[in-house]
């Protein structure tokens, strides 16, 4: 597959079904819009693919070769064809949730998903609560869509950990909560309280702005300044809240 | 770290930020360890946002954010040296200066770190003190290396 | 240096400096590896000049500081030379008997050769055992040539297959070579080098721009070949580059990396030297040889990750990033380093392309095995460099054969066990390989047969293990090793570990269920399918291959509580031999934890509520009276 071809249709095969696709699009997103049900937590399409939480697990094969890769940063390919739910997938998918389960025993989507793919309980040591299980959509977010960069993963292996740089409040955070939307084990934690906004899990704590209308305490004024100067409006144009505006 | 000192880093790698590695080796060389600010300032300099580099800096292991120690002493954690009994070594150092791999004593005497291997195997298992190998150690030569330490 | 400006200008330049080099030149080489300088070998250097200085023999004697020769459990090692005498274990206090008897008198000192135990002393370099039983290609010139001498290197035939490269073969013909070679990748997984080059080759780049980048990023725990070639001649590993940029990249614009890890600084500033001297001799740089192909190469260090010797992670970590690996669905020989074609070999690849190029693919082809004629990946062909480390004689760097088997290299070469102890497995390929039993000892050690019994070539690292090793340990050891170094970004590699890890641990101390084989098997196994790159995907395999070969130490650690290697913590118990007790008070005042009692000449007891099993009394004990069970 090179560069020239990018873009252009083509067809490969879902468990022996011909279907129609893009070349070079997220094999994840093709096989969703085809209504194939791939489960997942660290994908979202309105962000480049990372391949961390390996639930999108599929076997695919080219040629005489066939692999188990995630579907969500493979690519669409001419003449691929593409297995779910094999054996394979089945048992690695099994396992990787008891994983994520003991990471996260709290966090409401992994039980979800847990239990919809028939794993009520996990053998391995338990962390407590809704704990982070690192897939690292905040900050994908964070960076592609807010371009704020606030957070980002440091350190590595099993010490790796998703924060602002040491651990402090961050400038660049700009309060919008994007993160927290995106976040598959709601382990970040946004207050709006006293016409303060926190984001708790990045120490962040912003003054909300109050509407100009109607007085309701909207959004943090930094973020409303950050959005202005980004897409190149007056300050004036947020005084008012999206309901009144 | 000094003005002309962080501008001539700056300068030597061309302000590229494919070069942030070596800029940040450069830093630590001069000052023992990462200092915050010069990396607040880094980040400022090179327009790079301080996640990134915070990430390469806490990714890589040779980079420490906290000052070391005068002295700094690595045990090398690699397979021929652990077979040969490394681990009790690290024990020892730590017992010794009732520290952990990785801390720095509170009067900044020494700081115990260990390495996956450096290469020297043959030398089994190996105590580096301040870039100088020391290799077939036991108890009883670390025991002389730990009381030099203590001394100086 | 003056500048070559063209090929045949070098053999001219050569010519000159062997006629003026008298062969019958006393020499004095001393090794300068990391290992022989941990002996003291630089100051052995100094104290040799200064006393050839004091006797005003500058002028008869040239005292060289050479490479690494391999044999580090030696050290410091000299040759003296044209005799090639062979002294070990050489101290400073040794220099004048060596310069007034055998340099001056050609005598030999008995006391300073090598000896093997059995009362046979051997007089020349080449009839050590450790040393008759080697081929050395690439580690040849290491004891021959100063690393910091572009003319040493050059009289030793240095850079006459550039020369020939250049002025007698076209760029295709040269990637035809190595492909015909058989020479498969030295840094882990055996892919035929000459394949690689032709997909890089051939792979669309809309500037022509082709990275060409040697990895030098040894993080094989055990493993310190590249080490030893980088430092010790490396003037090879960038000949080799130079050759490759040119057959891959030329016409177009290759632009050439070396990745060095960071706890090799000698290795840095020895190719950085290197780096320099070629570009003033214009064997680098503009117009290489007055010829019309251009190629530089620039140093990166590596900041201390062993991940980042995997191919995607060492590119991202050269641009600037973290070095996490990404997915390879497109191959980095197509899209790598900045998205462009990529070719990524380790150092010894790189060493054996000059060779490949002055002797021919013929010459290449007779040595190793299988048949590489019409498929690249029909046999392992050249040499191999090994680590021998561990609980072996005579450990240092081993390069033999590809075929060769475990026995000739362990026993043969190595001398076998130390101790009167017994042998029990080899483990070869760092985290990625796993461990072979007595039983396999026999195996011809080559790429294929290797993966076979679920280990791996690796970089070569071979760290022998003996009856006082546990494999169970072992296999923490490298389960934790990755867990440490993995870059933590897949679920199934960073959980995996850990849990793998929490479960070994417990099985160390004693706290195992029987239940934990099967489930330690399974994570294995997710952690191998699920995980996206090389680390990985091998991860498992000490663990596996300590499993399959030494189950009964497994089943001992957990029904029975068992380590009988006296190894696991939470399973033995130190206690004093009475026997052999002269009660010293030795072990008494050395024990962290006051757990020894006794008085003088009385026998010594270890109070087993207060021991903290670290070991000390049995370190320090001559009399091997301390006992664990």
């Amino acid at each position: 597959m090179s560069e020239l071809e990018m873009g252009k249709p083509t067809s490969f095969r879902v468990n022996g079904h011909e279907h129609q696709g893009v070349v070079g699009e997220s094999l994840l997103l093709a096989l969703r819009r085809l209504g194939y049900e791939v489960p997942s937590l660290c994908y979202h399409e309105a962000v480049s693919p990372y391949g961390a939480c390996r639930l999108c697990l599929v076997e695919v094969g080219k040629g005489k070769r066939r692999k188990l890769t995630t579907s969500c940063n493979f690519p669409v390919q001419p003449g691929i064809e593409v297995f779910l739910d094999t054996d394979k997938v089945v048992a690695q998918r099994k396992v990787i949730l008891q994983l994520l389960l003991a990471q996260a025993p709290e966090a409401a989507r992994v039980k979800e998903l847990a239990a919809e793919y028939g794993v009520s309980d996990t053998p391995f040591e338990k962390k407590q609560g809704n704990a982070c299980i690192l897939c690292g959509l905040c900050a994908r977010v964070c960076r592609e869509i807010v371009r704020a960069d606030a957070i980002a993963f440091s350190s590595r292996g099993t010490t790796k950990e998703m924060d602002t740089p040491y651990r402090e409040a961050n400038e660049a955070c700009i309060g919008c909560g994007a993160c927290v939307f995106v976040c598959p084990t709601d382990c970040i934690g946004l207050k709006d309280e006293n016409g303060i906004r926190e984001i708790v899990r990045w120490h962040r704590k912003l003054p909300l702005k109050k509407c100009a209308a109607c007085g309701r305490p909207f959004a943090p004024t930094f973020q409303l300044n950050a959005f202005a100067a980004q897409i190149g409006v007056e300050r004036t144009h947020f005084d008012k809240c999206p309901d009144c505006r | 770290m000094e003005d002309a000192k962080f501008k001539a880093i700056l300068e030597r790698h061309g302000r590229d930020p494919a070069n942030l590695l070596a800029m940040l080796q450069d830093i630590q060389k001069e000052e023992n360890y990462l200092p915050r600010e010069d990396l607040v300032r880094l980040a400022k300099e090179l327009a790079v946002p301080i996640t990134r580099i915070y990430g390469l800096a806490t990714f890589f292991k040779a980079f420490s954010l906290k000052p070391r120690g005068k002295h700094i002493c690595t045990v090398c954690m690699g397979t021929a040296c652990h077979v040969r009994g490394a681990p009790r070594l690290v024990e020892q150092v730590e017992r010794e200066f009732s520290l952990k791999a990785g801390e720095t004593t509170p009067d900044r005497k020494l700081t115990l770190e260990t390495v996956n291997c450096v290469g020297a195997c043959a030398l089994g298992p190996l105590v580096i003190l301040d870039g100088e190998y020391h290799g077939n150690m036991n108890a009883a030569k670390l025991d002389k290396v730990i009381t030099e330490v203590k001394k100086g | 240096m003056a500048k070559f400006k063209k090929p045949e200008d070098l053999a001219k330049y050569r010519e000159g400096l062997v006629a003026r080099r008298d062969p019958k030149q006393k020499i004095v080489a001393v090794c300068a590896g990391t290992g022989c300088c941990a002996y003291g070998a630089k100051k052995l250097v100094e104290a040799f000049r200064q006393a050839v200085a004091e006797r005003k023999l500058e002028g008869e004697v040239t005292v060289r500081s050479t490479g690494c020769h391999g044999f580090c459990e030696r050290g410091p090692l000299v040759v003296v030379r044209p005799q090639e005498y062979f002294y070990q274990r050489v101290k400073i206090d040794d220099i004048p008997e060596i310069l007034e008897k055998t340099v001056q008198q050609g005598e030999v000192i008995e006391r300073l050769l090598y000896h093997d135990g059995q009362g046979k002393a051997y007089v020349h370099e080449h009839e050590v055992p450790f040393y008759k039983n080697q081929m050395r290609l690439i580690l040849a010139q290491n004891g021959l040539l100063d690393p910091t001498s572009l003319d040493d290197y050059i009289a030793l035939g240095g850079y006459a297959a550039l020369a020939k490269a250049l002025a007698t073969h076209r760029p295709e013909e040269l990637v035809e070579m190595v492909k015909k070679s058989g020479l498969r990748g030295r840094g882990g997984g055996g892919f035929p080098a000459g394949v690689k080059w032709e997909t890089v080759r051939k792979a669309p780049s809309n500037d022509g721009v082709r990275y060409i980048i040697c990895n030098g990023d040894e993080g094989d725990p055990g493993a310190f070949m590249d080490r030893s070639v980088m430092e010790g001649n490396p003037h090879l590993v960038i000949e080799g580059m130079i050759i490759g940029a040119y057959a891959i990249g030329h016409p177009g614009k290759p632009h050439g990396y070396i990745y060095v890890r960071n706890e090799y600084p000698l290795a840095v500033e020895r190719l950085g030297l290197a780096l320099q001297q070629a570009r003033e001799a214009g064997l680098l740089g503009q117009n290489i040889l007055g010829t019309d192909f251009s190629f530089d190469i620039r140093i990166n260090k590596g900041g201390g990750a062993f991940v980042c010797g995997e191919s995607t992670a060492l590119m991202a970590s050269i641009e600037g990033q973290v070095g996490e690996p990404r997915a390879k669905h497109i191959h980095t020989a197509v899209a790598g380093l900045y998205d462009k074609p990529t070719n990524l070999n380790n150092v010894e690849t790189w060493a054996n392309v000059p060779l490949i190029v002055n002797r021919g693919v013929e010459w290449f082809t007779g040595i190793g095995t299988g048949d590489v004629t019409d498929n690249p990946w029909g046999g392992s062909k050249g040499t191999k460099i090994f680590a021998l480390v561990g609980k072996v004689n005579n450990t240092g760097l081993v390069e033999v054969p590809m075929g060769a088997t475990l026995r000739h290299i362990i026993y043969d070469i190595g001398g076998g066990i130390p101790g009167g102890k017994k042998f029990k497995a080899v483990q070869t390929g760092g985290p990625s390989g796993g461990c072979i039993p007595e039983a396999m000892l026999d195996m011809p050690v080559d790429f294929d047969k290797l993966t076979e019994v679920g280990s791996m070539m690796g970089s070569g690292g071979m760290i022998v293990m003996d009856e006082s090793t546990c494999m169970v340990d072992v296999a923490r050891y490298f389960v934790n090793f990755l867990a440490d170094e993995s870059c933590g970004k897949c679920v199934s590699c960073r959980e995996g570990l850990k849990q793998l890890a929490a479960m070994l641990e417990r099985i160390t101390q004693g706290k195992g269920v029987p239940e934990d084989l099967d489930r330690l098997v399974q994570l294995g196994d997710t952690v191998a399918e699920a995980s996206l790159c090389a680390l990985g995907q091998t991860a498992p395999n000490p663990l596996r291959s300590t499993m399959k070969y030494f189950p009964d130490e497994y089943r001992e650690h957990i029904l029975e509580k068992k380590c009988r290697a006296g190894v696991c913590k939470g399973l033995i118990t130190f206690s004093v031999i009475p026997d052999k007790c002269v009660g010293c008070l030795l072990c008494k005042r050395k024990c962290p934890a006051s757990a020894i009692t006794g008085e003088a000449k009385k026998v010594h007891v270890i109070d087993p509520a207060k021991c903290i099993k670290c070991g000390v009394c049995r370190d320090v004990c001559r009399y091997d009276a301390i006992r664990v069970e």
